[in-house]
């Protein structure tokens, strides 16, 4: 891993909402190829953080750099270079395995040919190539997730924000889909992933624990279990969970 | 681009494989055409007709033996006076009556136009008027076989008129009615039910943040069904056309374009629509109270607006489709051009833009 160069840069980042502070003064950097970490409670800021970070909205105040890109001026820059999956996993449900490919990997400007080898590769890869003329809504569940972060990732991005990518699956399909991200941040892809399970958070180079609006730690793991005096991240996250409130 | 045309096609997808979606397109076009044809449609053979000669001479015996021969019209009663007219429509003896002006033979021979009065009960107005065609075919049959043996241009003049219901309405009407009642449903509805889907499932989110413009997501949405909603405009001209014979009179061309404007302004309101709602039953619900009753009730389509309380006019005077049908109709069955028709089509057009520029901001912030 290439852990060097910065990829995310942010200072000072906050955003209002009249006067409510969604995000208050987050700063935090995220190195290439990292898996990073971004934790909190529902409405604690994470969603508001990730849609900045994605040039969708503005914040109200701050410096953001992601792919080097600023957030104020460059965000079709920034679009090209990110990916993006969700919670609810996005591909379209009346449109076969084959076509979710090549309507997302249209989007993203690639060429028909490019298209084709990535196609058959990430089918191959995804031992769903049986399954390409299936429609979405045929297939599993752990492999639509599976196919969602795969084309996600299709044209290359340097970053891929999940927001929480296994909602809603079992801890075995959580690990098999945590095997896909392993392989994307070994070719150099920085993943940021937002998550409610603990287990997932273990998964991470290095997490940010965030509640009402700000960071209030980030650490690797083992170095927040160290500091809390805890046996796993959920007792991290309980503990700095209860110390806000 | 490419990416453009591959959003397009995706629409298509969406569109072709969702049976309900087709229904829509293409089942309620065809049955609202049919319905409404066949509802104010009779057969007509053997009509009852009364005759009133004047003349009493060679040409017009000859045609009364024409017409009656026809096998269209039966003599149902022969009168003296044009005062018998009135009852003999009431009692209902007769749908049409035929006027024999006095010295008919006499006039045509001088070179005169001696004229023929076709006088029809339009309170069927869609009999009314397929009677008075045929009676007017029948007597230029008789001018064309006369000119062709005596050598001399003749004209004998059918002077149409309808008792009851000048203006036969309800005829041909249907047609414009049914076009912006479908245009309506197809552009806005559709438009607003389907992008309110991709906003449920969480497909927008992953197109706002890909490369696309909001831009390109706007048109690759619309588009498809702007081409759609014109396919289908002119299925219900051709429909009515080859059913019915429901004439266009005047530009085709022009009657296409007012269309196309007509489905711009559809489909920004349901952008406007989708960029409200949260989900496909809200956009529903919202363009079928909001959009197709208002398109039935108050725009002249079944109630006609000059006979609704004074507020409530005011209120037609704002609907969209009031407009379009004035344009449909009279282009269609007045045969009338841009001359008479810029203050409705400016009207459209106004409304069109301000509905766009609504609907992109709306859109737009919604993105912030």
């Amino acid at each position: 891993m290439n852990q060097s160069i910065n990829i995310i840069e942010v200072e000072g980042l906050s955003k209002k909402f009249g006067d409510f502070y969604a995000n208050d003064n987050l700063n935090f950097v995220v190195k290439q190829g990292e898996i990073f970490g971004f934790l909190g409670a529902n409405g604690a800021g994470k969603t508001t953080a990730i849609r900045i970070l994605c040039g969708l909205s503005k914040p109200t105040s701050g410096k953001i750099k992601v792919a080097n890109f600023d957030v104020y001026k460059q965000t079709e820059e920034i679009k090209k270079n990110i990916g993006y999956m969700s919670q609810k996993f996005s591909l379209y449900e009346d449109l076969t395995v084959e076509e979710n490919i090549e309507f997302y990997g249209g989007i993203y400007g690639l060429k028909r040919k490019v298209l084709k080898e990535k196609t058959n590769e990430l089918l191959k890869k995804l031992k769903l190539e049986d399954k390409r003329a299936k429609l979405i809504k045929e297939i599993p569940l752990g492999w639509k997730q599976r196919l969602a972060f795969s084309i996600a990732i299709i044209h290359e991005p340097k970053i891929v924000f999940l927001d929480e990518p296994t909602g809603g699956v079992d801890p075995v399909t959580r690990r098999h889909f945590w095997d896909l991200i392993y392989e994307a941040a070994q070719e150099g892809i920085t993943i940021f992933v937002t998550t409610h399970y603990m287990d997932e958070a273990e998964y991470c180079d290095r997490v940010s624990i965030m509640v009402a609006g700000k960071i209030i730690a980030l650490d690797t793991p083992d170095g927040l279990k160290k500091t809390y005096k805890s046996q796993n991240m959920n007792e991290v996250f309980l503990q700095l969970a209860r110390t806000e409130e | 681009m490419k990416a453009f045309k591959g959003f397009v096609i995706k629409e298509f997808y969406h569109i072709f494989r969702d049976s309900r979606s087709l229904l829509i397109l293409f089942g309620i076009p065809i049955a609202q055409v049919i319905l409404f044809g066949y509802i104010i449609t009779t057969e007509i053979s053997d009509a009852n007709i009364a005759i009133l000669d004047h003349s009493k001479d060679a040409v017009t015996r000859e045609i009364i033996q024409k017409t009656l021969s026809s096998g269209f019209f039966k003599l149902a009663a022969t009168i003296e006076r044009e005062s018998e007219i009135d009852a003999i429509f009431r009692k209902g003896i007769a749908k049409e009556v035929l006027i024999f002006e006095p010295d008919f033979e006499e006039k045509l021979n001088k070179g005169e136009s001696p004229s023929i009065q076709i006088i029809a009960d339009a309170s069927d107005a869609n009999t009314a008027n397929l009677l008075v065609s045929y009676a007017s075919a029948i007597i230029q049959n008789y001018n064309r076989e006369q000119m062709q043996s005596r050598g001399v241009p003749m004209q004998i003049e059918a002077r149409i008129r309808m008792y009851y219901n000048p203006e036969l309405k309800g005829v041909y009407f249907f047609v414009p009615g049914i076009m912006a009642v479908i245009l309506m449903l197809i552009s806005a509805m559709m438009t607003s039910v389907s992008i309110a889907r991709e906003k449920e499932m969480g497909n927008m989110e992953i197109l706002l943040v890909s490369p696309l413009k909001p831009i390109q997501i706007i048109i690759g949405k619309l588009m498809p069904y702007f081409l759609l909603s014109f396919i289908n405009a002119v299925s219900v001209l051709s429909l009515g056309y080859i059913v019915f014979g429901v004439p266009v009179n005047g530009s085709i061309v022009l009657l296409l374009a007012e269309s196309m404007l007509f489905i711009t302004l559809a489909l920004s309101l349901g952008l406007l629509i989708s960029s409200i709602a949260e989900s496909q039953q809200v956009a529903m619900f919202i363009s079928m109270l909001g959009l197709m009753l208002p398109t039935i009730l108050l725009s002249g389509f079944i109630y006609p607006i000059e006979n609704m309380p004074m507020w409530l006019q005011y209120i037609c005077h704002i609907m969209p489709p009031k407009y379009f049908i004035i344009i449909v109709k009279d282009i269609m069955l007045k045969g009338v051009g841009l001359e008479y028709l810029w203050p409705e089509t400016l009207i459209l057009t106004g409304m069109t833009l301000f509905l766009i520029v609504v609907a992109s901001k709306k859109f737009k912030t919604r993105l912030a």
